[in-house]
């Protein structure tokens, strides 16, 4: 195995044993980045300089011996993430140019774990879209087959992880997208429990349900990673006042008796054949390893994509009226008074999708539109909570797809955005009910697609999530396959 | 609820940006079709469900009145289109 493929587990044993220096690593990751990014886009900044001045620092660290946990491993953030050293874009013309004041809590946290950040990601502007298509900065493509979108918002993070072009990436999920994209292109993606990674510094979309999360290639890795971005921030009103804990202690735990939910709901007709199948497979790996199924009924879950695109968009359009042209962000050359300013500097600043989800959220917020569909929403949150709360009841996990299909065809669902929103169906109730969630590889259709399990426990249930995924990583190599044949 | 290309004038204007005729009426028709979907909520028997606004119940978390802030607002005005004796500039409100 070449350490420049290496798991963030490999790569910590490595660099501590000095079988490579994070310096030579780092150099041959950013070598593999410049030369994948012509065709898959997947950064929008990379900074080479900076990464290899953090890796010496590393390594200096490690030849002292009081290297932190993570010390020279090099990850890539998300562009929603602020960071202090380069600029954060969100994928958009609005902020293009901008460069934030501080570093997000999650950056933070990861910095001071000795990670080495070699840039920031593509991703879907402002994290509004399933494809990563919506980027002003162009899409990104799938490294498993560059005619396919490597699913949205956090497409970047995903096919640079999948291609590996780094070992583990930040993400963001407001209704899908860490979970979406790491089903389509192969690898683990975890979105944590609601307030368990503060948003302190996370350019807001819709507030109640975004959340930092991680893209690693093994479910040991996201525990490693998520260890140094979890932790109470009391810069973030909803992070949750609880002691930090380690996430992988449980990794080892056996699976015997294990009770897993099969919500008959997410596996209907809308499933594609080979999705269906794999995800069948991927359960009797489950019974094999000792774990028992019980049918659960989620009846209001149907609902979770209306109820999202009423309550995610008008968040936003509460959050992104701060895009005026005045104190940060695009602002139009010409202009006839403020309010001409303001609407023309948006009108610029946006691109399609957002300005869509900014109007349909002005539209629900609106005088006498108010109750009809925002406290509607409001109220079928609570049904498909309900639903959840009984689940968990009766079972220890829920499982189904990620998602119905696989990695669709770039430009398949552009003009179509109802049908790229019903893509998020298994998704979106996780955000709802802040809930966590985790993909992980399970197989490939017919033209070589990854196809994800969505593995979903109660709230703070990260460390259940991750031993159950560690025990099927154990006993299968679905994570260990890669783009264009190595692993 | 039909929503009309007027609703959709309306609603630009609320949210501040600038939409010309052949715009409103691409966006006028991507919303109908947002609106068929979300009009599914009307299936739901809501009556009685106390609204969720939030996945947590914790109460907000109160901490002393003091300034923890350090004065950076040349840091925060580095960012800004137009800035003046630390002041964001905005054309002219007042005749």
């Amino acid at each position: 195995m070449e350490v420049t493929d290496a798991t963030v587990a490999e790569v910590v044993a490595a660099l501590r044993t000095k079988e490579v220096s994070s310096v030579e690593l780092t150099r041959a990751l950013l070598a593999r980045i410049e030369a994948a990014q012509p065709h898959l886009n997947a950064f929008i900044t990379i900074d080479a300089e900076g990464a290899l001045a953090q890796a010496a620092a590393a390594d200096a660290a490690l030849a002292r011996g009081d290297a932190p946990t993570l010390a020279g491993v090099p990850i890539a953030h998300k562009d929603v993430l602020m960071t202090a050293s380069m600029r954060t874009t969100c994928g958009s013309r609005m902020l293009a140019n901008y460069t934030a004041p501080y570093d997000a809590h999650v950056v933070t946290g990861l910095r001071a774990a000795g990670t080495v950040l070699v840039g920031k990601t593509n991703m879907d502007e402002f994290a509004m879209g399933s494809s990563n298509e919506n980027s002003f900065f162009g899409p990104v493509r799938n490294p498993w087959n560059a005619a396919h979108v490597p699913g949205g918002s956090s497409g970047g993070s995903a096919a640079a992880v999948a291609a590996r072009l780094v070992p583990a990436a930040t993400g963001t999920d407001t209704g899908g997208s860490i979970r979406q994209p790491a089903s389509f292109t192969g690898i683990c993606g975890l979105k944590p429990t609601y307030g368990l990674c503060s948003r302190y510094g996370l350019v807001a979309y819709a507030s109640s349900l975004d959340t930092p999360g991680v893209f690693a290639r093994t479910a040991q890795d996201c525990g490693l990673i998520l260890n140094a971005m979890a932790g109470h921030d009391p810069r973030d009103a909803t992070s949750l006042p609880r002691p930090r804990e380690d996430c992988t202690r449980d990794l080892a735990q056996p699976l015997t008796g294990l009770r897993i939910g099969l919500p008959r709901q997410y596996f209907g007709d809308g499933v594609a054949a080979d999705v269906a199948r794999a995800v069948d497979a991927a359960l009797d790996e489950f019974r094999a390893l000792g774990a028992v199924t019980v049918a659960i009924d989620l009846p209001n879950v149907g609902l979770s994509v209306p109820v999202y695109y009423v309550l995610a968009p008008a968040e936003a359009s509460s959050n992104l009226s701060r895009f005026d042209g005045v104190r940060y962000g695009h602002r139009a050359a010409h202009y006839t008074d403020l309010v001409d300013m303001y609407k023309k500097s948006r009108a610029e600043g946006f691109g399609a999708e957002v300005k869509r989800r900014i109007l349909t959220g002005t539209y629900v917020l609106s005088h006498g539109y108010y109750d009809a569909y925002y406290v509607k929403a409001q109220k079928v949150r609570r049904l498909i909570a309900d639903d959840f709360t009984r689940a968990y009841a009766q079972c220890d996990v829920l499982m189904g797809p990620v998602t119905p299909r696989t990695a669709y065809r770039l430009g398949e669902n552009a003009d179509d955005p109802v049908q790229m929103y019903l893509g998020d169906i298994f998704t979106i109730a996780g955000n709802l009910t802040g809930t966590p969630g985790l993909s992980i590889p399970c197989g490939f259709d017919r033209q070589g697609l990854p196809i994800g399990l969505l593995i979903q426990g109660p709230a703070l249930a990260e460390a259940r999530l991750l031993n159950v995924a560690h025990r099927f990583q154990q006993a299968t190599d679905w994570h260990s396959r890669a783009p264009g044949g190595n692993s | 609820m039909a929503l009309t290309l007027a609703d959709v004038a309306r609603i630009a204007h609320l949210a501040r940006l600038e939409l010309d005729a052949t715009e409103a009426e691409v966006v006028h028709a991507k919303l109908q079709s947002i609106f068929a979907l979300i009009d599914a909520l009307d299936t739901a028997d809501t009556s009685g469900v106390e609204p969720m606004a939030h996945a947590q119940d914790l109460a907000m978390p109160l901490r002393d009145d003091v300034v923890t802030e350090t004065d950076q607002h040349a840091v925060f005005q580095r960012g800004a289109p137009a800035v003046a004796d630390g002041l964001y500039l905005v054309p002219k409100v007042i005749e």
